[in-house]
């Protein structure tokens, strides 16, 4: 009888299984609906133990700061946050005194300018959405801090989307002040190419074409949507093993404990 | 001074003046459960897990969370980032939910295969009924408390629903906000509510335990016991099962936590709320999609007196409210689809369809399968689920010819009977 619960334990667990994966066909279904297809690329935190790639962060930040920071804000993150980056102390506050931030009121209740320190949030670019759609066609930049989760495809996306800009086809209508994008739901975006070869020079000495710095900034945006991603996959390893573990334990203690049951049970388990 | 006496002797104490250790002993530990309980029992325990997980995750979270629209998104995003292990809370509640939702569909499930709705387990199984209902609100109202795009037009559409009762539909809605729009009162409200719900689940639990210990598990064969030789004490038998089983879902749960978080989850939900711009396509979480894909399969005016969205509303809640029905409208004595030749067939059958349903559900309507209309499967989808439960199961329980019942638990004629003598005995050896 032993073979029988046996095999009745692996159908039950392949059931389940296949329950779950017909979810997870259905889900993947559903997001392919929503555009057209994107490019996968490779990327270093991709799959159970990828991680990210501290050089590839640190440039996407350049990116960022020297292109993007013009129009798209990234309130979630703070200067503090770029020890993640692996700088050190100084280098983090030489980036946030960089920046203008708007403190106050002060004691004779105005509002006033200083350079930022480590605890301020990054600085939006506009007073407000009204200013934002005011200096921007009509259309509001949208912050930059979890556009790597709120798209479907992430990073895939932002990288399709930075190097997506092309000739519209033929019987396309671009309308006035929009730019036509491979990628863009509707193919009409707001935002006019932001990126072309060379718009920044690396600190690093990578070569800054344009493939290079969609990808760069696409990485360093999923940082900023999930800083913790290291944290938990590296944490989700041992949990899973310690659980996989307990899972063993806990079949051969059922085994062991159902054995007097099984010799002489004629029911199917 | 022996420490076992005092312990002992304090347990005695008060077990004389309140007799709660003799009721764990009786319920938890002696409970005589069938010996024949396949892995698809392990689902109840599992649910009742799942269920302090979330409490647990949801206290936890709740400290930390701003039910207010202008701080709510943000209070999340720092709870993401700067409340210690504040990501993984999160992630163990977000997709706990789901978790929550397919261990008990599984157990749903388990007991329309087993017949386990039937006499003497009809109120069982509406409690259970409850308990999907009260479910499916607090889910409901959890998911708009991150105030997200997909938050806030969930809650629109959801309770724009009720604007489908005639005559006071309007007035409803506007109670249910708490003003003109689904706004700051609501966002409260709902808040309250979903703090509130899972204690009440707790309490329905308590009462489904109750009917359930009542007579005991349902089991494979849907035959009743015959003797102490066709039941174990629950205690060790299946507290081991259970714990094998719990070990199974946590790796998969956690797998999901930590390697696929946002997997269930849809990214528009990343998006802060905004009023003024609707979502290309507003969908629900995975778990609601056949009740939503029913919800629109109804775009006609019936016999003009049932406007076509008002039709939608009842069908939708309907198709949980037939199931209080079920043991009614089930007239066949044998419980379990192992007896039941044809059952076992329409069984599968309403599976597909239910899945055929969330796969609509996903779907904009207005797209089509190889030509095939979304609409029109969705419609024949709807049609076949309450076909299934008020044509095809009072039917098939008519019609059908069952297979011979085996005479007992431990002794089933399928298998030829055997060497079953003193099977009965052996288990006390354990405990």
């Amino acid at each position: 009888m032993k073979t029988l619960a046996k095999s009745a334990a692996r159908s039950a667990t392949k059931y389940a299984l296949g329950a779950l994966c017909g979810l997870m066909l259905g889900t993947a279904s559903a997001q392919a609906a929503e555009g057209v297809k994107l490019p996968e690329q490779d990327w270093s935190f991709d799959g159970v133990l990828g991680l990210f790639d501290r050089a590839q962060l640190q440039r996407g930040l350049q990116v960022y700061r020297e292109v993007c920071a013009g129009c798209h804000g990234l309130r979630y993150i703070a200067f503090r946050n770029l020890a993640d980056l692996q700088y050190n102390e100084d280098q983090i506050k030489a980036i946030a005194s960089e920046a203008i931030i708007v403190d106050g009121p002060d004691d004779e209740g105005e509002m006033f300018e200083r350079e930022g320190r480590l605890p301020d949030y990054f600085p939006s670019p506009f007073a407000n959405d009204k200013a934002a759609a005011a200096s921007n066609n009509g259309a509001v930049p949208p912050d930059l801090s979890l556009m790597a989760k709120a798209r479907f495809g992430g990073a895939d996306y932002i990288h399709a989307l930075l190097t997506g800009y092309e000739e519209a086809p033929a019987d396309f209508e671009v309308l006035e002040g929009l730019s036509y994008n491979a990628y863009f739901p509707g193919h009409q975006i707001a935002m006019a190419q932001p990126l072309d070869d060379d718009a920044v020079e690396y600190a690093d000495g990578t070569e800054a074409s344009l493939d290079q710095m969609a990808r760069d900034v696409a990485a360093f945006l999923t940082w900023t949507a999930e800083p913790k991603l290291e944290a938990r996959k590296t944490a989700g390893i041992w949990v899973i093993l310690f659980f996989l573990f307990v899972t063993g334990v806990t079949y051969a203690s059922k085994k062991k404990i159902w054995a007097d049951l099984h010799k002489d049970d004629g029911s199917k388990e | 001074m022996n420490w076992k006496a005092m312990i002992s002797g304090t347990v005695e104490w008060i077990d004389y003046r309140l007799p709660i250790f003799t009721f764990m002993n009786h319920e938890l530990t002696e409970y005589p459960t069938p010996r024949n309980l396949s892995y698809w029992w392990n689902f109840g325990s599992l649910a009742g897990i799942a269920l302090v997980i979330m409490i647990a995750t949801g206290i936890m979270l709740a400290m930390q969370y701003t039910p207010h629209v202008d701080h709510a998104f943000d209070s999340v995003e720092r709870i993401m980032r700067d409340v210690n292990s504040g990501w993984l809370l999160r992630y163990l509640h977000s997709n706990g939910g789901s978790f929550f939702f397919i261990v008990v569909y599984i157990h749903i499930l388990r007991g329309l295969y087993y017949g386990s709705y039937k006499k003497p387990r009809e109120i069982l199984w509406i409690l259970g009924v409850v308990i999907l209902i009260l479910m499916m609100a607090t889910a409901f109202m959890g998911y708009v408390l991150p105030w997200g795009q997909m938050s806030f037009w969930a809650a629109t559409v959801i309770t724009n629903l009720f604007s489908a009762v005639p005559i006071i539909g309007e007035a409803i809605v506007t109670w249910l906000w708490g003003g003109f729009s689904v706004d700051n009162p609501t966002l409260n409200r709902f808040f309250a509510l979903h703090y509130l719900l899972p204690f009440v689940l707790v309490g329905v639990i308590f009462v489904h335990l109750w009917a359930l210990h009542r007579f005991g598990s349902n089991n494979p064969l849907g035959i009743d016991a015959k003797g102490p030789q066709d039941k174990i004490p629950f205690h060790p038998y299946y507290t081991i099962k259970d714990s094998f089983g719990l070990a199974v879902f946590l790796v998969v749960y956690l797998g999901f936590v930590f390697f696929a978080p946002n997997y269930m989850g849809h990214p528009d939900n990343y998006i802060p709320a905004n009023p003024l711009s609707t979502p290309p396509h507003i969908v629900p979480e995975w778990y609601f999609l056949p009740y939503y894909a029913i919800l629109r399969a109804i775009d006609f005016n019936f016999l003009w007196i049932v406007p076509a969205k008002l039709g939608g509303v009842i069908l939708m809640f309907g198709s949980i409210m037939i199931l209080f029905l079920l043991p009614w409208l089930d007239r066949s004595p044998v419980r379990s689809a192992r007896f039941r030749p044809i059952y076992k067939w329409f069984f599968w059958l309403f599976f597909l369809d239910c899945l055929i349903l969330g796969w609509i559900g996903a779907n904009s309507p207005d797209g089509n399968f190889h030509g095939i209309p979304f609409l029109l499967i969705g419609q024949l989808a709807t049609l076949y689920y309450f076909g299934h439960f008020l044509v095809v199961i009072p039917a098939i329980s008519l019609l059908e010819r069952p297979k011979p019942l085996p005479t007992s638990i431990s002794q089933p004629v399928l298998q030829g009977g055997g060497a079953t003598a003193g099977a009965g005995a052996k288990p006390m050896e354990k405990a």
